[in-house]
């Protein structure tokens, strides 16, 4: 079914849609302001968060942080051992994807202007193996699900269509076998 | 008992001795506890918040335990920033107690409201908003815990008004919770990198020991004296380390760094071994980063993970307590002589000493030398920041610790003089000396009324060149000698100043006469004495390595040649 999808490549890639560089996972007390401490050792040493997913942990007095941050890699030691100095932390680690499960969820609304290009975009949707979770005349949102690079390369198609906007949850991530992440 | 009266009984039962502070609206009720509770804990009213906090931490350099600090909301938790960043800076143990808004008005830009929990989040270790009145004894503790224990720090308690004037039922025992907090891990030690370490220590030939903050807040020193005998390893220090090894030791190379003897900087160049025990390699004492220790061997000795790597990478890396590492390390290090490398050391001693000219009006260098002959070196001693901390780093030679007071990290003027009170406080049968310039003595001098109410017998030694003197002498090397914004010029009658507050004042004006000024200043013990030094104006600090420069850039005299602007650091 890929064969029938055209490619252009005539707009570009939007940068703030793609995830890169590196995954941290951290385990920390659930309580107001444990959020603005860590974000200050990121702004502090020039590391843009791009993505943030917070969660209760299993006991609600933790939360689980997960965290896609992308800068100079030569500062991503100090970074997490500064993260780890925090007293409400209780661990931070870097997380690659051959030893963890990475996961995303990304809702893209697409602009529908004809039945052709309605056919289209659901044979990239199920290429994707992605659900559409909203159907109007002029729009479509649909879910793609995966590991960050599957959902990247959804967008990427996607772009050669009208995207009307873009949510992406930010990674979670696990790691894997019986290794607590 | 109400929230704030349990406060004051957390605090009295954990060994707090001094509370130094400034009252306010939104701190009532806990000032209100001061007096109703029955504890041991003495109040001193500063005159500014930020006295109050380098009180606090001139008591706990002097000490090595912590006082408290207690102000009100909205200014007077701002004022006190500046003193809560110089003790995280310097590792200095503190409890920060700041009134707030009552809960409800909180983020509704209520009147004296701060939203000072946020606001120090970058310069504490730990801070907390207090929501609920039960809490704060397990608070107080965990304060008291995390400020004194691993890498000591300052720790603010922010307490709305509502929370410390409420009915206390809780349990004045009540546990810590601290579950991310391990400070009892650095003292199990990793067996591994500390054989490693005395593998390279037992190889070199030309070994420096680096010996830092860290070391004297272990309490590292007997330790630090077995490990120098035995390489037989010269030892420098940081600024912050003077005291630690005493520095009238024949092995002692006096401090390191920007403004450090010539032989230190020196041996940090030709060494084959640096033993950094508790010091940051910090930007003043490693120069250009890619050139230090170049030629040697780095072992890195401290009780926090995240030093390592960060401005140097070591070739072994110890993390843990400098007194227990030390007790590891200690019985592996074989005794050596190095005689040849301990000869160059010693002639560098003689080829570089440190000196001034005794002609051409009176200098910093020599009421500093004078003062610290006549105290035997024995006294504490306090800065400010500037030419004068570095010339009485030179000349005031430190033999024990907790006797060096002076604002490392953060640089902070006007630090000398209420440090020093917090220091008498603590120290009250010792002699406190508060070197300090024109410029910093005029940004805290407020608090000569704390000093002369509590008749503190305090040498406040202005040393007075009616400049900035350290940012002139910048302008002058590296700026054309262009001057901008150095010129103190308006400077009060110092001695009248004193006088106006109730206090003694001396003038010195000729270096015939600074040893009997001296003498009658360190004779007087009614209160604080102030000791106005007119000194030459145009005087430089030597050595000096420019910042950013490496090490074996380091200038002994003033440059015959135009000096490149300084790009590598500050």
């Amino acid at each position: 079914m890929a064969h029938t999808i055209k490619t252009t490549d005539k707009k570009p890639t939007p940068k703030a849609d793609i995830i890169g560089g590196h995954t941290l996972s951290m385990y920390v007390t659930n309580q107001p302001g444990v959020l603005m401490r860590i974000c200050q050792v990121f702004a502090r040493r020039a590391y843009n968060i791009d993505s943030v997913v917070v969660s209760q942990g299993r006991d609600p007095a933790f939360s689980r942080l997960t965290l896609g941050i992308s800068g100079d890699p030569a500062g991503l030691d100090q970074i997490i051992k500064q993260c780890n100095k925090l007293i409400d932390v209780i661990h931070c680690s870097e997380h690659t994807s051959s030893e963890a499960v990475v996961r995303e969820l990304a809702l893209i609304k697409v602009k529908l202007d004809s039945t052709e290009k309605r056919t289209e975009l659901l044979q990239i949707v199920e290429h994707f193996g992605g659900k559409t979770v909203d159907l109007t005349e002029v729009s479509m949102v649909v879910r793609i699900e995966g590991a960050s690079d599957k959902v990247d390369a959804a967008i990427r198609l996607l772009v050669n269509y009208d995207i009307i906007e873009t949510v992406r949850t930010g990674k979670v991530v696990m790691a894997r076998g019986e290794q607590p992440t | 008992m109400d929230g704030a009266q349990a406060l004051i009984r957390t605090l009295d039962d954990l060994g707090i001795e001094y509370v130094f502070g400034y009252s306010g609206g939104a701190a009532l009720p806990i000032f209100d506890a001061l007096e109703t509770v029955d504890s041991k804990i003495k109040f001193v009213l500063a005159r500014h918040e930020q006295g109050a906090t380098h009180m606090a931490d001139g008591y706990a350099r002097a000490t090595g335990k912590p006082a408290v600090v207690l102000v009100t909301s909205g200014p007077g938790a701002g004022n006190t920033i500046t003193g809560i960043m110089t003790a995280q800076m310097d590792s200095i143990p503190m409890i920060v107690v700041c009134g707030q808004q009552v809960t409800w008005m909180l983020g509704l830009d209520a009147f004296q409201e701060a939203d000072i929990f946020g606001i120090t989040i970058p310069i504490v270790k730990h801070n907390y908003l207090v929501r609920e009145t039960n809490a704060i004894p397990r608070i107080a503790r965990e304060a008291y815990h995390i400020a004194t224990t691993g890498r000591p720090g300052p720790v603010l308690i922010d307490i709305p008004k509502n929370i410390s004037q409420s009915p206390f039922n809780g349990d004045l025992d009540a546990p810590m919770d601290l579950p991310g907090y391990h400070p009892d891990e650095s003292y199990i030690i990793d067996p591994e990198p500390v054989e490693q370490a005395a593998l390279l220590i037992n190889l070199a030939k030309k070994p420096v020991i680096l010996a830092g903050h860290g070391a004297m807040i272990s309490g590292a020193e007997n330790e630090l004296m077995e490990l120098a005998t035995k390489m037989n390893s010269p030892v420098t220090s940081t600024l912050l380390g003077k005291g630690v090894f005493p520095e009238d030791h024949p092995l002692s190379l006096g401090m390191l760094g920007m403004h450090g003897t010539a032989y230190a900087n020196k041996a940090m160049v030709e060494c084959d071994l640096i033993v950094n025990i508790g010091s940051r390699f910090d930007d003043r004492i490693i120069g250009q980063a890619d050139k230090f220790g170049a030629q040697a061997k780095i072992i890195h000795i401290d009780i926090d993970p995240s030093e390592m790597n960060k401005m140097i990478r070591p070739d072994i890396e110890v993390i843990g307590d400098a007194k227990a590492v030390l007790k590891a390390l200690n019985s592996q290090v074989e005794e050596r002589t190095n005689e040849s490398w301990i000869e160059s050391m010693d002639g560098y001693k003689k080829k570089y000493p440190l000196a001034y000219k005794k002609q051409g009006g009176l200098r910093m260098q020599q009421v500093l030398d004078e003062i610290y002959e006549l105290t035997n070196g024995d006294a504490i001693v306090t800065t400010d920041v500037g030419q004068h901390q570095m010339w009485a780093a030179q000349f005031y030679k430190n033999s024990k610790s907790y006797k060096w007071i002076s604002s490392g990290g953060a640089g902070t003027m006007g630090f000398g003089f209420p440090s020093a009170i917090g220091a008498q406080f603590a120290c009250p049968d010792q002699t406190v000396i508060a070197v300090c310039g024109d410029g910093g003595f005029q940004m805290t001098l407020c608090e000569l009324a704390t000093a002369v109410i509590h008749k503190l017998p305090i040498k406040i030694l202005v040393l007075n060149n009616h400049y900035l003197g350290m940012v002139r002498q910048w302008q002058e090397l590296f700026f054309d000698n262009r001057e901008s914004g150095v010129d103190l010029e308006g400077n009060p009658d110092f001695v009248k100043l004193a006088e106006a507050y109730g206090a003694k004042g001396i003038n010195i004006k000729r270096p015939a006469d600074v040893g009997k000024k001296l003498e009658e200043a360190l004779a007087y013990n009614d209160g604080p004495v102030l000791i106005n030094a007119e000194c030459i104006k145009a005087d430089n600090v030597f050595p000096m390595i420019p910042a950013g420069a490496a090490l074996e850039d380091m200038l002994t005299e003033p440059p015959k040649y135009k000096m490149e602007k300084p790009v590598g650091s500050t």
